[in-house]
């Protein structure tokens, strides 16, 4: 087979690796893709090309996904310049940092028990100007400065905020149901 | 081959037959089948000239059925032996349904899923269905006068994979080659978004006999792309006549039934609701076997009152799914409704106020799944190449593995777009473990306990290791029809042990052939024909693809010892076809298939370069 797996995200869907790029071209590209290897495509041909093209559609989906959310696209790309984030293992962060979490938590906490919906959806759009500011920082430590150290540091922190969008979207649904 | 989408535009490949396939609604209460006849998607209907077949099965003792009107009117009467609702019960098991009481059935407890006893013997609900979807494919292929080349059948789009399964099961059982499963909102916007050039953010409200779904879809130049779906795969019409029902027994002071009292209050009741539709109020009367007579008045104002908490259940979905698509009611431009339960007027206005605008009604909510299924099985069948269209669905659930204390880690979170694989990599916790049970649960709760236990399996022959030395990675793989496979490699030491595992749901190949052979046992002349015809048409379409794949690029991707080869399998193969061993015609189908293998991938290859490199850089900047 001269299917070429290794390709990377960034040059299956023909995108310069950074953190800030097209996105309406990468959808473009990714649309074209996948009109071409969707197994739609492929349902009336045979057992080898359907598996070809479902592996190929996967792919495509996988790199996509990727690189369309902020956060993956910032992992993925520190990825490939070797910074593994160990996300599960290195949890060290600023006592400044953590005490923010902890602020937090408890707000999101108090809100819940109080089914208070309009606080919950207040902290939920706080939590997104936060969350925009960080990805700014991103983009600058990734596209000029290449410091991926500290970018790593701020990919981390990112991630303990989208744990608290979870939560809040939990407590959402839970008030809902 | 590959022929379909890599032609040049105006290259079209050279012209074939039109290859017949259907779209099949398979649903709770009613079923149809239909087609696209002369460009346009049409509902075939029976010779009576009726379009719906009610979903309804009657067994009798020597084995044979009844299905449609004819069963329907004989389930009062014989209510053990006609299965009503059989969707109801697919890859359920009987502790999965909660209104057994209310049900006229003798269940059978069986791993998996629930069976029915009948006079015929104990029947699953994968084999009603199938009987369903023969009448079904009798229908098409006599209205069509030739044999299908495949179907699209039709799923709740909050259907597991159990369901699903269980569903394909049905079709293979039923002889239908399924082309895909498609989700019922998809089909229905495909129906709507190709008939009104739709664009922008729609939402399908989907209201059937036994299930909801709601889907939040993009529509934007030929491209449906699902953002979110949710649902309650046991909220239906049906469940809006328990309550009439519920509320007819408390009005009428009745207590125990009879199946056959049952059955025919159930009847009144659905009766009432659709006359409701039309009417402030409605009377229900009925003569019971005891002799009790029922005579009661029902107004839109007390059924509405009476299903008020059913409708507000379809709205925790809906908002689920907005907010997993980051949108608001607002951002939704239109609101399609699809399921004959949406003519109740109370849903209308539920429907209406929540998205702050008058849903969309243009389209027959009885028909438009299955006229959307047929566009698509018209396409899946390689039928058309030219304006053409991309389905991009999701799965509808979680699916995660069972971590130590009963939790579950997800590995594929729900709206993930599909095809989708992901890889987990696990380790031994024991010093010279050589086996760990991997256990792969479908839903959304942190517990085990509350999520569907889709496959448990055990992977064994790991090498002994220290704790922690193994490295076992475990591939799940959704495929286009919403179907999990899973399969697990321990990679430490070179050592590589591949398995595959499919849900514990579904049959076992063995277990339909059987029923295959049961039920088709004084058909075996008729079956082998059948084989023969099947494997011709395969061979002459698969000639003709190469032929057309050939003449598009073959110079181009081809040297002259692999172009002899593939001319040499398509003379096999001509040969064979003359053959009326259809074994031999299949052995030179899957030899020609492998020597044209690399070219396929060689075309697919340039496909994908052609996609990535095909837009020049100013259409960015523009």
């Amino acid at each position: 087979m001269n299917f070429d797996f290794s390709k990377n995200h960034f040059e299956l869907l023909g995108i310069t690796p950074a953190y800030q790029i097209d996105l309406i071209r990468l959808e473009q590209t990714y649309r074209d893709i996948q009109s071409q290897v969707h197994p739609d495509k492929f349902a009336h041909l045979n057992d080898a090309e359907r598996r070809l093209s479902m592996q190929w559609s996967t792919q495509a989906n996988e790199a996509y996904q990727t690189l369309r959310h902020p956060l993956n696209r910032a992992r993925y790309l520190l990825h490939l310049n070797g910074f593994e984030l160990h996300e599960e293992t290195n949890t060290a962060m600023s006592p400044a940092f953590l005490m923010q979490q902890m602020e937090w938590r408890e707000a999101i906490g108090e809100a819940r028990a109080a089914k208070d919906t309009s606080e919950l959806e207040h902290l939920s759009s706080k939590l997104r100007a936060d969350v925009q500011a960080q990805q700014q920082q991103l983009a600058g430590l990734l596209d000029s400065d290449k410091d991926f150290e500290k970018a790593a540091q701020v990919v981390r922190e990112l991630k303990f905020m989208e744990k608290l969008r979870e939560e809040i979207n939990y407590a959402l649904e839970a008030l809902e149901a | 081959m590959a022929l379909l989408q890599i032609a040049e535009p105006g290259m079209s490949a050279a012209p074939h037959q039109h290859r017949l396939a259907v779209g099949i609604d398979l649903g709770t209460t009613n079923s149809l089948v239909a087609t696209v006849r002369s460009g346009m998607s049409v509902v075939l209907h029976d010779e009576t000239g009726r379009a719906l077949l009610p979903s309804v099965v009657r067994y009798h003792a020597d084995g044979s059925t009844d299905v449609g009107y004819s069963a329907q009117a004989m389930q009062s009467s014989d209510p053990h032996n006609t299965i009503v609702s059989a969707k109801r019960f697919m890859g359920r098991g009987l502790h999965d349904l909660n209104d057994v009481g209310s049900m006229p059935y003798q269940f059978v407890d069986a791993p998996g899923m629930v069976q029915l006893k009948t006079v015929a013997g104990v029947k699953s609900p994968v084999e009603a269905s199938a009987e369903i979807l023969k009448v079904l494919r009798d229908r098409a292929e006599s209205a069509l006068g030739g044999e299908l080349v495949g179907a699209v059948i039709t799923v709740p789009a909050y259907f597991d994979d159990a369901q699903r399964q269980a569903t394909k099961d049905a079709a293979r059982l039923a002889g239908l080659n399924v082309l895909r499963l498609l989700n019922e909102p998809t089909a229905a916007a495909v129906a709507y978004g190709l008939d009104n050039a739709a664009e922008g953010v729609y939402a399908v409200y989907d209201l059937g006999g036994g299930t909801f779904d709601i889907s939040i879809l993009r529509l934007s130049k030929g491209v449906f792309e699902v953002l979110a779906t949710n649902g309650d795969s046991a909220l239906g019409g049906d469940d809006f006549d328990h309550r009439v029902y519920c509320w007819i027994l408390e009005q009428a002071k009745l207590s125990a039934m009879k199946p056959q009292d049952a059955r025919l209050l159930l009847t009144r009741a659905r009766e009432a609701k659709e006359d409701l539709t039309l009417r402030p109020e409605v009377r229900i009367n009925a003569v019971l076997g005891t002799g009790e007579i029922v005579d009661l008045t029902l107004t839109s104002e007390i059924f509405t009152h009476i299903t008020a908490s059913l409708v507000s259940k379809t709205l925790v979905p809906t908002k689920k799914a907005l907010r997993d698509a980051n949108l608001e009611p607002e951002d939704v431009k239109g609101v399609v409704m699809v399921g004959g339960a949406t003519r109740m007027p109370q849903i209308q206005h539920a429907v209406g106020q929540f998205f702050r605008q008058e849903p969309l009604n243009n389209l027959d909510p009885d028909r438009v799944v299955a006229l959307g299924a047929a566009i698509q099985a018209n396409v899946l069948a390689g039928n058309r190449s030219d304006d053409d269209w991309l389905l991009l669905d999701v799965i509808p659930l979680s699916l995660g593995l069972e971590t130590m204390g009963g939790l579950v880690e997800k590995v594929i979170p729900r709206n993930s777009t599909i095809p989708v694989a992901r890889a987990q990599e696990f380790t031994t916790y024991k010093d010279g473990q050589t086996a760990m049970s991997i256990h792969v649960v479908q839903g959304e709760r942190e517990l085990v306990s509350d999520c569907r236990s889709l496959a448990k399996f055990e992977l064994r022959g790991i090498p002994p290791m220290v704790a922690g030395g193994a490295r076992i990675r475990v591939t799940f793989q959704v495929d286009a029809d919403g179907l999990l496979s899973v399969s697990a490699r321990e990679k430490s030491n070179g050592v590589e042990a591949s398995i595959v595992v499919k849900p514990s749901y579904g049959l076992g190949d063995e277990e339909i052939t059987q029923m295959l052979r049961t039920s088709q046992e004084n058909a075996k002349a008729d079956m082998a024909a059948r084989a023969l015809r099947e494997q011709q048409v395969e061979a002459g379409r698969l000639i003709e693809a190469i032929e057309a794949a050939l003449s598009e690029n073959g110079d181009s991707l081809l040297n002259a010892a692999e172009r002899a080869e593939i001319d040499e399998g398509m003379a096999a193969l001509r040969l064979a076809m003359k053959d009326p061993n259809h074994q031999l015609i299949k052995a030179q189908i899957e030899k020609l298939n492998q020597i044209s293998e690399v070219f396929a991938a060689r075309r697919m290859d340039q496909g994908v370069k052609k996609a990535m490199t095909g837009h020049k850089l100013e259409e960015w900047e523009a």
